[in-house]
């Protein structure tokens, strides 16, 4: 251990692996991060174990960069320990900042989960009746596993956050533009800042020609062949583009395909589905109500859409059955 | 109380894995079990979704495959709306598919499988790793990883918009054609990728085949396992990562099955343990029958090695060449050393760079009919593709409104969870003997049994130290007596 190097951690709670990714595609950058920091912790790459965090002293890490929900028992206890032993602690990523796709399963309880995946599911063997289980007791001695929790939490829901980098997965630019400054020692942000991202929405970024955005009728994606030049909303495709946060490089909207929100709200937004619905409502060409209902019809899981990555942060928060 | 013997936290397929190792009073293994401790639950939170936003969520089941997922899904969802795509689009996403196997086995070579083979299986810790392998290699050989990933990563980018997490694929069809000036920026990409492949295998000549001690360790080492072999293939019985029938082939060459996608509930069923959240599928047609080995397992292993143990020729001549020479020197195929693999992927990789080629010199893929509108809802679809890690199924069902009803998925890495459960017993039975107390060493070679199945994690790249993190924990009486840990 360099006394003088930045003592960094890297952590994945309920994740995919995709923010790890995002912070190797910065290719050789990742290089001059290794010279310049000692990775106490990278369970894909480095080689520090929980023991080791346990065994430092509080605020022994420089910084913390914690990516995945909150889903389990074992994520809570690593994200609170991280954050003992951390001086600053970075939520990466959509699930750590939102809750993420993960989240989705809000809409749900852990009952209707595991019946799904355990149970009722048509490769399942007849008649199986075994669920995962906390402690099993096996012929050689006991065994545990986490404890899955009923819903899924964002980690600002549990530890105190000081940064909050968006995406899924944030771009590998903008990681690199986050990690230069850390490493350069450079000045930093006001604590709760995001960084990593712009504070403008999507659309001031996105190049598609926007004329007047009203809508008689609303397509699904595979229902109509997209004009790749003209603004996705105005051509009746629901994209989250106007309430959702710029930083990403307009990637969906340059595949041809709509946004769906994973950098977030803009700043000062307290529910972004909120947002993205008045977006939805704001652009129907109708004041007659019959005509409204009929127009609306043509949108479906409206949930689904207006919290796609932003569940945990939402005001709904989960399913209360 | 007998001793325990705990490794957690290892890196795993999807996130978190461990091991629990149960003790004699002699110090012999009593019994291992290897667990995941996570879900979160995919199959339920998608129902109520439209169905053409599955393959736009379900890559998030991973970050390192996600184009696995979402072709997976595509595929599904094209099957729910009656199957028609525009054949352009299929070859588009195949290409881009190659591409994405590119990116994967490469940083699962050079990352996690080299330096156990450049640097040797119980070399220093500490320089066992990328960084050592540069060290050994020289820094010219180590940029030119970087850079051929990277490449692997930008053809994607060009293709479909993104790489991890595309939204690219819509039912009929892809969102985005290929044009011609990004045709031009792929090419020099693709020859240098060919020639990387190349200069792979010959890697794996000098620095593996030329050390007996390795070949050894390959074919005669703990590393092996008599369980069936599953890969998709092709008409030919060729691999095909995107598309095809799924074959299955038992340790001695025996074909068992050989099935279309929609007939997989027939042929693959799934157990469930409650000391794990991850599935155990096996052979239905069998029946769970344990965790056991022999001919009559009904446990298969979805690897590289079992793509290629099932084929019975490669695609294109250059793979060719490469699959008749792996399995000349194995003098056995199928191959049972779990080993193999590493070069199964080498050879894998070679077809993926041939097939790039070809589609580079396909005058139609410039084409602008990517897509067609579906004309109806049929409801249902299987989608089964190759992914890097394991033949990945996804079946779907929507209603009449083309909103999902259920969702059933049965993950690449998943497959592999009894033979992983499986190898990791045998192995610390091997190692871990009366009056043997576990030092340093076994951690590795506990890792290296790991390593050849490509736990989604390794795929990640060039990955720092490149070696999972592995902690043994001996208790005695609930007390912590010995702790082996790797050091930073």
């Amino acid at each position: 251990m360099d006394k003088k190097k930045l003592q960094i951690a890297l952590y994945w709670g309920a994740a995919c692996g995709g923010c790890d990714v995002a912070v190797l595609d910065t290719n050789e950058f990742i290089l001059d991060v290794a010279a310049a920091c000692d990775i106490r912790m990278w369970p894909i790459a480095a080689d520090g174990k929980y023991k080791d965090i346990e065994a430092m002293a509080d605020g022994e890490l420089d910084l913390a960069i914690f990516n995945g929900a909150i889903r389990t028992s074992e994520n809570e206890h690593i994200a609170k320990l991280l954050r003992k032993k951390s001086k600053t602690m970075v939520a990466f990523g959509s699930c750590a900042h939102l809750g993420g796709i993960p989240a989705m399963a809000n809409q749900f309880n852990k009952e209707e989960i595991f019946e799904k995946a355990y149970l009722k599911n048509p490769s399942i063997q007849e008649g199986n009746a075994a669920v995962p289980t906390p402690h099993t007791r096996v012929e050689a001695g006991e065994l545990e596993i986490p404890v899955f929790y009923k819903r899924v939490y964002k980690l600002d829901d549990i530890v105190d956050v000081d940064y909050y980098l968006p995406g899924c997965p944030p771009a590998p630019e903008q990681v690199k533009a986050v990690l230069k400054l850390i490493v350069s020692g450079g000045p930093l942000p006001a604590k709760g800042s995001v960084v990593g991202a712009s504070d403008r929405a999507l659309c001031d970024d996105c190049q598609r020609k926007k004329e007047e955005k009203m809508v008689k009728q609303f397509h699904r994606p595979w229902q109509i062949l997209q004009d790749p030049e003209r603004c996705l909303m105005e051509q009746g495709i629901l994209c989250a583009g106007s309430a959702t946060r710029s930083g990403c490089g307009v990637r969906c909207p340059n595949s041809n395909m709509p946004c769906r929100g994973c950098y977030g709200p803009l700043p000062g937004v307290v529910d972004q589905g909120a947002k993205i619905l008045s977006a939805v409502s704001s652009i129907i060409d109708s004041k007659d109500p019959a005509e409204i209902e009929k127009i609306l019809e043509g949108i479906q899981d409206i949930t689904g859409y207006a919290y796609r990555f932003g569940m945990a942060a939402s005001l709904l928060q989960r399913s209360v059955r | 109380m007998a001793k325990t013997i705990s490794i957690d936290p290892i890196t795993r397929l999807e996130g978190h894995g461990k091991i629990q190792i149960f003790l004699n009073d002699d110090g012999g293994v009593k019994d291992c079990y290897f667990q995941i401790p996570e879900l979160r639950g995919f199959e339920r939170f998608v129902v109520g979704r439209p169905i053409e936003e599955l393959p736009r969520i379900v890559t998030r089941i991973c970050g390192v495959c996600p184009a696995s997922h979402h072709m997976a899904g595509a595929k599904a969802v094209d099957g729910c709306f009656g199957g028609e795509v525009a054949p352009l689009a299929l070859k588009l996403r195949d290409m881009y598919y190659h591409a994405h196997y590119i990116h994967s086995h490469i940083a699962h070579f050079y990352a996690l499988a080299a330096p156990d083979f450049v640097c040797g299986p119980t070399s220093d810790p500490a320089t066992r790793n990328i960084l050592g392998v540069v060290a050994k290699v020289g820094l010219e050989i180590g940029g030119a990883v970087i850079k051929a990933r990277a490449q692997a990563q930008r053809i994607q980018q060009i293709l479909g918009g993104r790489f991890t997490h595309l939204v690219w694929c819509i039912p009929g069809g892809v969102s985005k054609g290929l044009k011609p000036e990004e045709l031009a920026e792929i090419r020099p990409m693709v020859a240098n990728l060919y020639e990387f492949t190349q200069f792979s295998l010959k890697l794996f000549k000098d620095v593996v085949l030329g050390n007996p001690e390795y070949v050894d360790l390959i074919l005669n080492g703990p590393y092996t396992l008599d369980v069936q072999n599953m890969g998709l293939v092709d008409g030919n019985n060729a691999p095909n990562f995107y598309d095809g029938k799924v074959r299955v082939v038992d340790f001695k060459g025996k074909e068992l099955c050989k099935y279309a996608p929609k007939d997989y509930m027939n042929n693959v069923a799934e157990h469930v343990e409650p000391w794990s959240y991850l599935k155990f599928p096996y052979l239905k047609q069998r029946g769970w029958k344990g965790f056991v080995e022999g001919i009559d397992s009904s446990i298969y292993m979805a690897t590289p090695l079992s793509r290629l143990n099932v084929a019975e020729r490669m695609a294109t001549p250059k793979a060719q060449e490469a699959f008749e020479e792996m399995f000349g020197t194995l003098k056995q195929k199928p191959c049972r050393a779990l080993m193999a693999s590493h070069w199964a992927r080498l050879v894998e990789m070679v077809q993926n760079a041939e097939m790039l080629r070809k589609y580079c010199a396909d005058p139609e893929i410039t084409g602008d009919k990517y897509r067609v509108i579906p004309h109806g809802i049929s409801g249902e679809g299987v989608g089964i593709v190759e992914a890097m890690r394991g033949t990945l199924t996804h079946h779907y069902t929507c209603d009449k409104n083309g909103i999902c009803t259920s969702a059933n998925l049965i993950v690449g890495t998943t497959n592999n969870n009894a033979p992983i459960h499986m190898v990791t017993k045998k192995v610390a039975s091997t190692l871990i003997k009366p009056g043997v107390e576990p030092n340093e060493g076994i951690l590795n070679l506990v890792e290296m049994a790991f390593r050849s199945f490509d736990p989604c994690f390794s795929c990640a790249t060039h990955s720092l130290p490149g070696q999972m993190p592995l902690e043994v924990k001996i208790v005695k009486n609930g007390e912590v007596y010995r702790e082996f840990r790797r050091k930073c």
